[in-house]
């Protein structure tokens, strides 16, 4: 296939539910799997004579947000009715934002297998209430079943939707360009980013055109991917799809497209008869929003410092891009990185113990970094030990299940359960006992058999229970077999 | 007909309990009803209970509100726990409401005692009360005649003595005119003076809940009592209310010295019926022989008031009135096969004419293509009245000007010609675009014996301006001493 021919114009448009503990107009609570219609009141199922009020979260959220990715805050925002008929709609119209969004004009930076790094625009990002759900009986859809019912709960949830400029080129700069997205929404603890329960979801926007044309092609749009993989995986199905379709004279339509997981392709699910008629006007319930300057200041001086800017600072303490960008994932696990440098751990020795038995026992216990026992300030103890060589690797291994359960002091652990490194005149005493008490294996060593080297420190590991320093041990036996 | 105040006075001397004064009121409903029909509902036993608890508030020694024990009307658009909420309407003919209003909870902590839910046009849409779909009511003056609307239930139950005040809402005139046309006090606050929380909304940016009474002094006290700030309705102004009918003090009624009103140039002319014209000028200048200067102001785009107010009225009203669609509450059409039938069965039966013409209209306006043509040229029409009116208040305290065009019409005489309707709104509208505070008293009377109505318009939150130049005319002139001879 002549695939190189065509380039892929590609924007993102995400809807990301902020982790407010209420609804964005009423005092409902977000939680997820309530019992149907368990979290709602008169107001987000939008019944006569209710009003909404905003949450003042979503606003500080949504801004906070909007900064994080480099936007201009409005000076001047509104609230919008957006309106059509559907059940799952509990006013028949949504409370959205449409000429005057919170945020417009920014930017979010991705960075790229190769190392290299691309900035992708952010058209713009405002904030929406969330529409119910349906449930179908005898179908998976509302056609063809014999009765749907209704569940509200999602009603009124808070959104904040960010659309991205058509800057991105491929499959991967999507999945990079949503990851960092996720990142810095989790980042502000403003969303939880999970994809599965569908707190962020992501829709594509896609066409090809043959590269040097102006015009774009016809645009796509695709839904129901919920990893970062099918963003993915759905794009490079499509461009495949879309350039196949150039090429053999057929023609794209302008639709919506599903992705569809177990078979791995996108199928038709609606085709767009021109533009929608959202009939959009000013909600007359809300008044407009100025964020004062002194709340932007104070909210702009509490936004934390973002992985982009993590991960510079990581490579120039000596780790990988990779390292840096795995460690720098999740904020309270590269604050707690971070704690431990700053105790004077080793870069590269934290990292190694963060993102390897610390990570596992997390996993394994279902566990988040900031619940352990095992502070920054134990980690940071536990690796300057072993760099002084007062215990081995392999000690400290050993002790780091009780670490990781209760904590406390490394000295005093090891102090309790004498474990501190033999080395110097008690070692070497240990040594000459130990040769001393195998003279047969000794003159079979100095007779050639140097492999018996092993016996040696087997013995000597034996007799101080694991203690002695390995590197003091190989360097004593090696000068006293070999007088 | 007794007053608000008179109420207190006996109910505090023990001459007569509350149970009494409200059993004389539910008896005269009862006995008017059957031509009035004032009220969709009768709230018998709960204003019987409301009032052995004020009696029982006596009896303890505990102290009274103003409004305790005080008969009064809720129009049917103001949502009662517990109570059937119909807006006029068969969409909601079953809806009884899970929550109440905040002007409504605000009453019953004082004490009043709702006697019923008042008649109105459908979702309060018109000005005849005709539309409704409970059927209309007459007024009192004349039960061959319409009260006026939307608010038509609450000022025929007060003006024929049904209830001593009521709560209407007013969204293009609809407290102002039904009280010209029923001959008795109505006054429509400041845009965001009274919480919209619990009105059943029509058009938001315009809706604005007041009240009736059949003196100057009754509509300040039940007004004093609903207004203030609400946190759950974010248009609600955060101002400190006054106590309105503290400030209408006898010294008023000896002179207006130094107050300045200005009279409307733009209301008078062509199309105003010339009884309703001398009414008036009389009226003027009887303020004038009170000491008020009086000047002719000139608001140019009063004009444009109209066709603003149905663009912008009925785009609100084509998205508030979506939600009703069988899916949740309230009517829906039960032999449709698919969901879009179910929607189309649902508002064809449960949506009468002029709810329709208006849902068509604002869903017209607001399409593709025609959104700035109509719904963003009216938001600036809009603008521009207001700023004739902002002119016109670095002038005068407040401006006048008949209520209505005409006196009260014959029932079913305006049913076919929409448009004519609409004109009734002429002078009452642009208040509620620039949401400025209006009040209407009666002025006069016509050789049929009908009342005529003065608007009186104040600048932002200066209702007790208004209350206050309302109260020296009332209380200098003879007016509001007639009632209807079927009370």
């Amino acid at each position: 296939m002549a695939k190189t021919q065509y380039e892929t114009i590609i924007g993102l448009e995400t809807h990301c539910q902020l982790t407010t503990e209420t609804k964005i107009f009423c005092g409902c609570s977000t939680k997820f799997g309530v019992s149907p219609n368990g979290n709602v009141c008169p107001i987000c199922l939008g019944m006569p004579g209710m009003l909404p009020v905003l949450n003042e979260k979503v606003l500080e959220y949504s801004v906070k947000a909007g900064l994080a990715l480099n936007c201009a805050i409005a000076p001047l925002s509104k609230f919008d009715r957006k309106q059509y008929f559907y059940p799952d709609l509990p006013k028949n119209y949504q409370i959205s934002q449409y000429d005057l969004p919170i945020a417009e004009h920014g930017w979010l930076q991705i960075e790229l297998e190769d190392g290299s790094s691309k900035k992708i625009g952010i058209t713009r990002l405002h904030m929406e209430e969330d529409a119910g759900k349906l449930v179908h009986a005898g179908s998976d859809r509302l056609s063809g079943s014999s009765h749907s019912l209704v569940d509200y709960n999602r009603a009124g949830v808070p959104l904040c939707e960010i659309v991205s400029e058509p800057d991105i080129r491929s499959g991967s700069e999507a999945a990079a360009y949503a990851q960092e997205l996720r990142r810095i929404l989790r980042y502000l603890g403003v969303c939880d980013g999970n994809m599965q329960e569908g707190s962020l979801r992501c829709d594509v926007n896609i066409s090809v055109r043959p590269v040097g044309t102006e015009k774009f092609g016809t645009k796509v749009e695709i839904k129901n991917m919920n990893s970062f993989n099918a963003i993915q995986r759905a794009i490079d199905y499509e461009i495949e799809r879309q350039v196949e379709a150039y090429e053999t004279g057929e023609k794209v339509i302008q639709e919506t497209r599903l992705w569809e997981e177990n078979t791995q392709r996108t199928i038709s699910m609606r085709t767009k008869e021109g533009a929608s008629d959202y009939r959009y006007f000013p909600e007359p319930d809300l008044v407009a929003i100025a964020v004062p300057d002194s709340t932007l200041a104070k909210y702009r001086a509490e936004l934390p410092e973002f992985p982009a800017a993590k991960r510079q600072k990581y490579r120039n303490w000596g780790l990988t891009g990779y390292d840096a960008q795995l460690i720098a994932d999740d904020r309270s696990v590269a604050e707690y990185f971070e704690a431990a440098i700053a105790l004077g751990a080793d870069a590269k020795q934290a990292f190694n113990w963060i993102m390897g038995d610390i990570t596992s026992y997390l996993k394994e216990q279902k566990l988040k970094i900031t619940d352990i026992p095992l502070t920054p300030t134990v980690l940071a103890e536990l690796i300057s030990l072993i760099a002084d060589q007062t215990i081995s690797s392999k000690i400290a291994k050993d002790i780091l299940p009780e670490l990781l359960a209760n904590g406390g002091s490394v000295k005093a652990l090891i102090k309790a359960k004498n474990l501190t490194v033999l080395s110097g005149d008690a070692l070497e005493s240990i040594i000459d006992q130990v040769i001393a008490a195998n003279p047969k294996e000794l003159e079979q060593y100095r007779a050639g058999k140097t492999k018996l080297l092993g016996f040696f420190v087997g013995k000597v590991m034996k007799a101080t229970n694991g203690q002695a320093a390995p590197q003091a041990t190989n360097q004593l036996l090696n000068q006293k077999l070999n007088p | 007909m007794l007053s608000i105040k008179e109420i207190q006075k006996s109910l505090v001397s023990g001459d007569r309990s509350a149970v009494e004064i409200t059993q004389a009121h539910l008896a005269l409903i009862h006995k008017l009803e059957p031509q009035l029909h004032s009220f969709i509902t009768v709230t018998e036993e709960f204003a019987i209970a409301q009032a052995e608890k004020i009696d029982n508030q006596i009896a303890a020694g505990e102290p009274l509100s103003l409004l305790s024990g005080v008969p009064i009307g809720i129009k049917d658009n103001m949502c009662t726990q517990g109570i059937l909420t119909t807006c006029g309407s068969k969409m909601l003919q079953n809806f009884i409401p899970p929550y109440e209003s905040t002007v409504t909870q605000k009453l019953a902590n004082l004490g009043a005692v709702m006697v019923g839910k008042t008649n109105l046009d459908e979702f309060a849409m018109g000005g005849s009360s005709e539309t409704s779909a409970m059927g209309g009511t007459a007024n009192p003056w004349d039960v061959s005649r319409v009260p006026g609307g939307s608010s038509g239930g609450s000022a025929a139950a007060v003006s024929a003595g049904e209830c001593v005040v009521a709560v209407g809402s007013d969204t293009g005139g609809s407290i102002r005119q039904p009280a010209s046309f029923c001959g008795i006090v109505g006054i429509k606050p400041t845009y965001g003076l009274v919480s919209r929380f619990g009105l059943v909304a029509f058009a938001s940016s315009l809706d604005q809940v007041g009240s009736f009474g059949r003196s100057v002094e009754d509509t300040a006290i039940l007004l004093e009592a609903i207004a203030g700030y609400d946190p759950k309705d974010s248009t609600s102004i955060k101002v400190d209310i006054p106590k309105y009918s503290e400030l209408l003090t006898p010294d008023l009624t000896q002179s207006l010295k130094g107050k300045k009103i200005g009279v409307i140039k733009e209301t008078f002319g062509e199309g105003l019926n010339s009884e309703v014209d001398a009414a008036v000028r009389k009226a003027i200048a009887h303020l004038e022989s009170m000491g008020a200067e009086i000047q002719e102001i000139s608001c140019p785009r009063f004009r444009y008031g109209l066709p603003t107010y149905y663009i912008i009225a009925t785009s609100e009203a084509s998205a508030n009135l979506a939600r009703y669609d069988g899916v949740k509450y309230g009517l829906r059409g039960e032999s449709a096969e698919n969901l879009l039938n179910m929607y189309c069965q649902t508002r064809e039966q449960g949506f009468g004419a002029e709810v329709k013409r208006r849902i068509m209209i604002g869903t017209y306006v607001l399409s593709a293509g025609y959104y700035d043509a109509y719904y963003l040229k009216a938001q600036k029409v809009r603008t521009l009245i207001k700023q004739d009116f902002d002119r016109a208040f670095e002038h005068v305290d407040i401006l006048i000007s008949p209520t209505a065009p005409t006196t009260a019409f014959k029932s079913g005489s305006k049913a076919e010609d929409p448009l004519s309707m609409y004109l009734l709104d002429l002078m009452t509208i642009p208040a509620n675009l620039a949401g400025l505070p209006g009040l209407s008293l009666p002025c006069g009377f016509d050789a049929q014996g009908l009342p005529i109505g003065l608007q009186m318009v104040g600048n932002v939150l200066r209702e007790d301006t208004l209350l206050q130049v309302a109260y020296a005319y009332e209380q200098s002139s003879e007016w509001h001493k007639r009632s209807p001879s079927i009370s």
